[in-house]
């Protein structure tokens, strides 16, 4: 397994937020998270970059144990991350922000403008006038530039029209076929469900359910992510 | 297209170049003393716009790196003046290049240990213990008496250049003007440099960085002890200009006037520290020859700068910063 999260808890001062979280991604796998609003998908994934320090449990990536590491060490042994809202630096320009990131590997400028290319257009513009779902993109660009070995998003295309939503799961099936390992966390099963090999569930704080994404039953769904 | 602000900086730089013509034509060799305190106060602001500008490190403690500058000029001269060796038995030296190089180099250092302990912190505590710092250099200085305490040091032939008169006014403008043009060739790389992007994404954002794989941490060290390197030289250049160094080079006062100047003329723009610098002077000779208090109307100036030009007096020429 590339990462493997056994046990995981973590706290927000007194209130503690995971009691238990246990998933594991392979190399080349896509693993769906998901969940209903505070269940603990994105503490799982702030514990996991060591943003929200784990109070408990192991967090095992490509055989080394990482959960006590600073943010950058961990961004560094090669987990990309595009945080919940599109989060780029607002006042670089989109070429600034994807050199920010660069690290040694196949990932460069040029396959990032490949992937997406309406951020090749946008080279010189400030990343604050981007579109939003120009700004995802960027993100997810500033994180492969990385060279990460697992990619993880929180909330792919919350908030995004449909016809970006389309263009931003394509970019990730084509990441996918690549041979990308990724974490995803996204509302909408009926786009995630059919790139995702397997889905973890979590619910109040530990996962409830591990299994592939085509045995995800509507019962299951219901129970645990209807609303 | 040639952008506003560069014209803005077309017309600083002919300014700046008019002043030793002017100073000339009218025989008034005071102005060529005025430009050298733009130069060189200039360029301590150009290190200040490194970390504040770029890097959103508010402080209170740079005159350290100023007056450590200072009195390695000071300090050096004075042996190579008296024949005396210094510590180790290492020998005093009247070259302003090796003076520059020990300025850097000593005030490179001396940041390191300041900046690796005070950059954990942030915000207001950065500022108080950045302060405390150079307070404690302060003090250290006022309570040296070999180098002069609180009196300071006097040397009374300034520093030299190979090849140049320091002593008459111009040339030594000349030298204060070149460091200043290649301060600003710095900021320039700097700002342009995955160095600068990250420098600023991390004043964006501390998380954003980290999760990229660039230490906030280091990234601000850097820039801290890049800063005081540029201050330093600064310093250096400035006890040249008095020939005299004084705990006041040390003291808060100075952060606070640098910190004043970048503000009227435009954080984080290239030429901010230049017309910043520039008005303070100007406001200093004239105000200062009409009234003793004339830091009040420099104090009104600045709440005014605050309050309608965000961008300071750059801002108010040139428009919008591409940089926010």
């Amino acid at each position: 397994m590339l990462l493997e999260i056994s046990g995981l808890t973590a706290s927000y001062g007194p209130v503690q937020a995971l009691f238990g979280v246990d998933l594991a991604v392979a190399e080349g796998e896509m693993l769906a998270l998901l969940g209903r609003n505070g269940m603990g998908k994105t503490t799982t994934i702030r514990a996991l970059f060591g943003l929200t320090p784990a109070s408990g449990g192991r967090v095992s990536f490509a055989g080394r144990e990482i959960a006590r590491l600073a943010p950058h060490r961990i961004a560094q042994l090669g987990l990309g991350l595009v945080p919940e809202g599109r989060r780029c630096f607002p006042n670089l320009t989109v070429e600034e922000n994807l050199v920010v990131a660069a690290r040694p590997g196949r990932w460069t400028q040029a396959s990032v403008a490949e992937l997406f290319p309406r951020l090749a257009e946008r080279r010189r513009q400030l990343a604050r006038t981007l579109s939003g779902g120009e700004q995802q993109m960027l993100a997810i660009g500033r994180a492969l530039m990385t060279n990460p070995q697992l990619l993880v998003l929180d909330e792919a295309t919350e908030g995004l029209a449909p016809i970006i939503r389309q263009d931003i799961w394509a970019a990730l099936r084509a990441l996918k076929s690549g041979g990308q390992a990724i974490i995803v966390v996204d509302k909408s099963l009926s786009e995630l469900l059919p790139v995702a090999d397997r889905c973890t569930i979590l619910e109040k704080g530990t996962s409830v359910w591990t299994g592939k994404a085509g045995e995800l039953s509507p019962q299951l769904q219901d129970r645990y992510l209807g609303v | 297209m040639i952008t506003r602000e560069r014209l803005v900086e077309i017309t600083l730089v002919l300014l700046l170049a008019a002043v030793p013509i002017a100073a000339q034509l009218l025989n008034e060799p005071f102005y060529l003393t005025l430009a050298t305190r733009v130069a060189i106060l200039g360029l301590a602001a150009v290190g200040l716009n490194i970390a504040l500008g770029l890097g959103g490190l508010v402080s209170f403690g740079h005159a350290a790196f100023f007056g450590v500058g200072g009195y390695v000029a000071g300090v050096l001269a004075i042996h190579a003046f008296n024949g005396t060796p210094m510590l180790l038995g290492l020998p005093g030296t009247k070259l302003m290049p090796f003076i520059w190089i020990v300025a850097i180099l000593v005030s490179g250092l001396v940041a390191l240990g300041i900046g690796a302990l005070t950059l954990r912190t942030s915000g207001v505590y950065f500022i108080m213990i950045t302060l405390a710092f150079a307070q404690m250099i302060y003090y250290f200085a006022i309570s040296w008496p070999a180098y002069g305490g609180e009196d300071g040091l006097s040397f009374y032939v300034r520093n030299g250049f190979p090849g140049v008169d320091t002593l008459k006014p111009l040339p030594f403008l000349l030298i204060c003007y070149a460091l200043l043009a290649l301060g600003l060739i710095l900021f320039q790389v700097l700002r342009k440099s995955r160095f600068g992007a990250a420098l600023q994404g991390a004043r964006q954002n501390e998380v954003r960085v980290a999760a990229t794989g660039i230490s906030p941490y280091r990234i601000r060290l850097v820039a801290f002890v890049i800063w005081a390197m540029i201050t330093g030289v600064a310093g250096a250049l400035y006890a040249d200009l008095n020939r005299f160094v004084s705990p006041a080079m040390l003291s808060w006062h100075m952060s606070g006037e640098l910190i004043v100047l970048i503000v009227l003329g435009g954080v984080g723009r290239r030429f901010g520290p230049v017309v910043g610098a520039g008005l303070y002077v100007l406001l200093e000779y004239w105000l200062g020859g009409i009234t003793e208090r004339w830091q009040l109307f420099l104090g009104l100036m600045l709440l005014g700068v605050v309050l309608f030009a965000r961008g300071g007096l750059i801002g108010l020429l040139a428009g919008k910063p591409r940089h926010g």
